[in-house]
């Protein structure tokens, strides 16, 4: 294993090198912070409930699916997608200013935050370790078309990538294109279709649905 | 700053890879780092702003090795005794001096303000200085404070596609300034402006405030 292999390991890996110690860490912050009255312990298991089983990519995916089915509600969405998105009742944190850029034959777009990890909570969730770990922050805006492949997404020569890198509050959604072959697919069965990545820009959505390769 | 944080571009990390099945948190640890820094975000002290530089400001080769919730825990570290909720004392030993005189957000406000989150558009009474298709350079310069405009757009030349009114200006809210706000825009960079022969088409898009931009 090269040295950047295992660097780049210990981001996802479930073995963080420092894990009792973090684990230790945490408790003790934890605790302290609510001996000294800074923290309401339910209000912490709220945060964590709101993002592990209410806000997620399946929110990002039903704003999708309406705008593949109704152009009205489309065409709002391109014109002023907070508004737009808030009508779901998909809204705050990490979502206050929502930009939609939608993909065609000629344009894909990609969105990174280069700097932290900024990405559009309410209609995604929170962001995966991929998205804001160095080497997609890194090499997004410079090899797209690299950053692409590994994630198995290969697009003609002739399609041009735009980056949008998250500098400010600004948050960015893509819109992917509807495969062919679902025009007789209701937003339901559309909804199941849409990966996250997929809005992300990493991926393209695909009809049937693509299998989730293994990561190794 | 120049930090480590400011990644766009560089080289060496390896491939972008996704890990199988990924949970939205690895462990108790990160759901406590993730809960903990909301629930003392919603203390009112700091902002987001002032929330990321306390995360990039750390020495380059830590910040490279941290995993993305232990960026968030130092951060939280950091900002809970710059702002004097928590003394060095307390943080080393865990054991609470006293209670504290700020109070914890109550678990019944979660919901709102995640809702809520905090809107950055503000008026401004000058009006913009630029319009989509507009030529911009980004200034040449080297802040050592927060900063959104990364390294690799620093003296380069591109179009303004939008023009988003006015935010919250970050270089000055991470100082702690309030009421500073500033015409923002999306710029769009050519790949060959950036990288020259090594780009690959296509382009890269930036949300930078006005301050940052002068006519090219």
């Amino acid at each position: 294993m090269s040295s950047h292999d295992h660097h780049h390991d210990h981001d996802h890996d479930h073995e963080h090198p420092r894990l009792s110690e973090l684990q230790l860490r945490v408790k003790a912050l934890e605790s302290l912070l609510i001996d000294k009255g800074l923290v309401d312990p339910a209000a912490l298991d709220i945060f964590i409930d709101t993002y592990e089983t209410k806000v997620g990519p399946r929110n990002g995916a039903q704003v999708v699916a309406k705008a593949w089915t109704d152009p009205a509600f489309k065409a709002q969405l391109l014109e002023d997608a907070s508004a737009a998105i808030k009508s779901f009742g998909f809204e705050g944190r990490q979502g206050e200013h929502m930009v939609v850029l939608e993909n065609t034959p000629r344009v894909h777009n990609m969105v990174v935050c280069t700097l932290c990890s900024c990405y559009p909570w309410p209609v995604l969730g929170l962001p995966p370790v991929w998205y804001k770990s160095a080497p997609y922050r890194a090499r997004a805006v410079n090899d797209p078309r690299g950053v692409l492949r590994d994630f198995g997404t290969e697009l003609p020569d002739d399609v041009e990538i735009k980056v949008w890198d998250s500098t400010a509050e600004l948050r960015y959604l893509v819109l992917p294109m509807r495969p062919a072959g679902t025009e007789h697919l209701g937003e339901d069965e559309l909804v199941d279709l849409i990966t996250r990545n997929s809005m992300i820009g990493t991926e393209v959505v695909t009809f049937p649905a693509k299998v989730p390769e293994a990561a190794e | 700053m120049n930090g480590a944080h400011d990644m766009g571009g560089m080289h060496g990390f390896g491939p972008v890879v996704q890990e199988k099945d990924e949970p939205w948190f690895h462990g108790e640890w990160e759901k406590k780092a993730f809960a903990l820094t909301l629930a003392c975000g919603g203390l009112g002290q700091w902002n987001i702003d002032i929330s990321r530089h306390a995360r990039e400001k750390q020495p380059p080769g830590r910040y490279l090795d941290n995993s993305y919730y232990e960026q968030w825990l130092h951060g939280l570290e950091v900002l809970l005794v710059e702002t004097g909720l928590v003394t060095e004392e307390e943080l080393k030993t865990g054991k609470a001096n006293g209670k504290s005189n700020v109070a914890a957000l109550p678990a019944d406000r979660v919901f709102k303000a995640l809702q809520q989150g905090s809107p950055y558009a503000r008026e401004v009474a000058h009006a913009p200085a630029f319009k989509p298709g507009d030529r911009v350079r980004v200034k040449s310069m080297n802040p050592p404070g927060h900063t959104r405009a990364p390294q690799y757009v620093r003296g380069h030349v591109g179009e303004i596609v939008m023009h988003h009114g006015a935010h919250v200006f970050a270089d000055a809210s991470a100082r702690g300034e309030h009421g500073v706000a500033h015409h923002i825009y999306n710029v769009a960079f050519t790949a060959e402006e950036l990288w020259g022969a090594d780009g690959q088409g296509g382009a890269v898009h930036l949300d930078l405030w006005e301050p940052y931009l002068e006519p090219a």
